[in-house]
């Protein structure tokens, strides 16, 4: 019955100085739709790039030289296609075994040109990646073998080169020398900024001849079994540490790659997280304030109150409601707007955006909290005016 | 007769005003019985308004003893004070106090709030006061569509609807002009006729003088009369 004479006052005291009280209320609508969006972008960018790194296919294990630590250079490749052999004999699966080696190219098409990521590869990459053609044909065991200058290209390399025209069996050239294009790969979009259709996919030996090297870059298993990827990696990096004892190998789980994008990307929203909490820090003091106004001018009331039997805990809880109450409608104003925020920005800025319920009812929570925090030392104020210096105000 | 509603026994209260001791009231012993009526009477300054807060214990003395319903206020915290407030006195103020947003039968009904009363009853109880008091037609009023003679009434009808032993009046007419003020106290009286003690501070000397009891204030401290028994 109290609880309800104080939710009665508190929502008649913000209707009575509706102004007031929106312009209050406002800076825990920012804080909270800068919380909204922000980590909605956040969790975005990260489901996108866990998609995408998932979408490479389960059970993989991509084995590069040197080691693989934050803030060690990437190391020179000293591999090369016999340890594609050797590798594929510990796997026991010829099918089983990637290889790359890439350059950034220029890749003509007669007038027109564009700048892709050649990636000489074998033939079996399609299936250990798990990428999709939408015309034409891959790369067969002959091409790869005989070296035979046919392409693969990315969607968005065909746009760029071919427009509207099927680019199946017309002529390019890749860093000067002339291919054939059998097949184009299905958009896959961007992935961290990096654009993944911008690629050419040739045979790894006639890559090789093109750069004037026999190395490969890396590798990449797909493991038969979840169970055994930890086996794999370990007999794997001791195959290429036996045959070149000078260098270091890294196998690394599609587990792993997650997880250390994910700590980043953890603390990127964090750090965002914060900035908005910030924000939100700020519309609690500006609560706090009003409340304090509030007070004062009701300070005959609270007199009056009291008089006719309310205790103090009677007075703070209404005054601690009309704080959460402002700090709630305000929330609630800011989840809409944060969640409008971040559906703009998932819809028409190349940014991902999406939110989820656990940032809503933090981000409810936060601003009751804040409520609470910021009303406590108005409503205590309150709760402990004496009644006859209250009474005698005018 | 029953028990004294109040007890005050040598009572005092001086205020620390920047460090300076004001003695506002020094050595007080007064006794209200149920049906009492008294009049307080004293020029301005002399303590009546201090003596009507402690008796009806929204302040505390610095010295002496005072009992509140049999009760000893020395013990009591804020929370059981505002308990006893609620269940023994019903205070009229000179300017109303009434809540400017709200209804005559919602004012009315305040008291009864923090008394833990259904809503439902509160209403019902608070209608029913306002109709003794001469307001049945007021209910949903509010103060300013009221005049001054009608809202003292509902703080009347307030002080009343707790049905409390004592009902302390602090210059209830002072606000209004004198046809008003005649109304107002002939109501208190009829109220008194009921058997609510009623204590009253008034600059009315006819009032003053048709009231069972007459208490002078002066300096603080009562002045006792000859010939009658204060
Ligand atoms: N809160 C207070 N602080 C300091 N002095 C006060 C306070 N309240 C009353 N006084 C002083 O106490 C004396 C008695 O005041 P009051 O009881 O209001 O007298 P009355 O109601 O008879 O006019 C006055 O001198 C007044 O100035
Ligand atoms: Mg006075």
């Amino acid at each position: 019955m109290r609880l309800a004479e104080a939710w009665r006052v508190a929502i008649d005291a913000l209707r009575a100085n509706r102004l007031r009280s929106v312009l209050t209320m406002l800076g825990v609508v920012i804080g909270v739709a800068a919380v909204v969006a922000l980590v909605g972008i956040g969790t975005g960018t990260k489901g996108q790039i866990e998609q995408q790194v998932e979408g490479l296919g389960s059970n993989l294990l991509l084995v590069v030289p040197g080691r693989l630590e934050a803030g060690s250079a990437p190391a020179a490749s000293t591999m090369d296609l016999d340890d594609v052999e050797a590798v594929a004999r510990v796997v026991g699966d010829r099918d089983r075994v990637a290889a790359t080696i890439a350059s950034g190219e220029t890749v003509r098409a007669g007038s027109r040109s564009a700048f892709a990521s050649m990636q000489g590869v074998l033939e079996n990459t399609p299936d250990v990646f798990v990428r999709k053609l939408d015309r034409g044909t891959y790369l067969s065991r002959t091409d790869v073998t005989t070296g035979r200058r046919v392409a693969v290209l990315g969607a968005g390399t065909a746009t760029t080169l071919f427009g509207d025209r099927d680019p199946i069996g017309r002529q390019i050239t890749i860093g000067g020398v002339r291919f054939r294009v059998i097949g184009t790969f299905e958009r896959l979009g961007q992935s961290l900024g990096v654009d993944r259709d911008s690629e050419v996919h040739v045979p790894v030996t006639a890559a090789q001849r093109l750069l004037g090297t026999d190395r490969i870059d890396g590798l990449a298993i797909r493991a038969p079994d979840r169970e055994r990827i930890g086996q794999l990696s370990t007999a794997v990096v001791k195959v290429l540490t036996d045959r070149h004892p000078d260098t270091d190998f890294s196998a690394v789980t599609q587990e792993q790659i997650l997880g250390v994008l994910g700590d980043i990307l953890g603390v990127l929203t964090g750090v965002l997280a914060a900035i908005a909490g910030i924000s939100l820090l700020v519309g609690g003091v500006g609560v706090s304030n009003i409340m304090l106004v509030s007070v004062r001018e009701r300070t005959k009331e609270i007199g009056l109150r009291k008089a006719v039997g309310a205790r103090p805990r009677d007075i703070g809880v209404q005054f601690l409601l009309e704080a959460v109450l402002l700090t709630t409608i305000g929330g609630v104003l800011g989840m809409a707007l944060g969640v409008t925020a971040a559906l703009l920005v998932d819809r028409f800025s190349p940014v991902p955006a999406a939110v989820t319920w656990w940032s809503l009812a933090l981000a409810f929570g936060v601003s009751a909290v804040v409520g609470i925090i910021f009303g406590v030392v108005p409503a205590q104020r309150a709760g402990r005016l004496d009644p006859v210096v209250a009474l005698r105000t005018e | 007769m029953t028990a004294p509603a109040i007890v005050a026994t040598d009572i005092s209260r001086t205020y620390e005003l920047d460090g300076v001791s004001v003695p506002a009231l020094r050595g007080v012993s007064l006794t209200i019985e149920p049906t009492d009526y008294v009049a307080i009477v004293g020029t301005s300054g002399s303590g009546k308004s201090t003596l009507m807060h402690l008796l009806g214990g929204l302040d505390r003395p610095s010295g002496g003893t005072l009992l509140i319903g049999g009760r000893d206020v020395a013990g009591l915290g804020p929370a059981e004070m505002a308990k006893l407030r609620n269940e023994t006195i019903g205070f009229v103020f000179q300017s109303f106090h009434l809540l400017a947003r709200t209804t005559a039968r919602d004012n009315v009904a305040l008291p009864l709030v923090y008394r833990g009363v259904g809503r439902r009853e509160r209403r019902a109880r608070a209608a029913e006061m306002l109709e003794r008091v001469g307001l049945a037609h007021r209910l949903d009023h509010r103060p300013n569509q009221m005049s001054g003679g009608e809202q003292q009434r509902v703080a009347i009808a307030r002080a009343l609807v707790t049905e409390p032993a004592v009902l302390l009046a602090d210059e209830p007419t002072g606000n209004l002009d004198s046809a008003t003020g005649q109304s107002v106290l002939a109501l208190l009286e009829s109220l008194n006729d009921d058997g609510v003690a009623v204590v009253l501070v008034t600059h009315d000397r006819d009032v003053a003088a048709r009231a069972r009891r007459r208490i002078v204030m002066k300096d603080g401290a009562i002045v006792p009369l000859a010939g009658e028994d204060a």
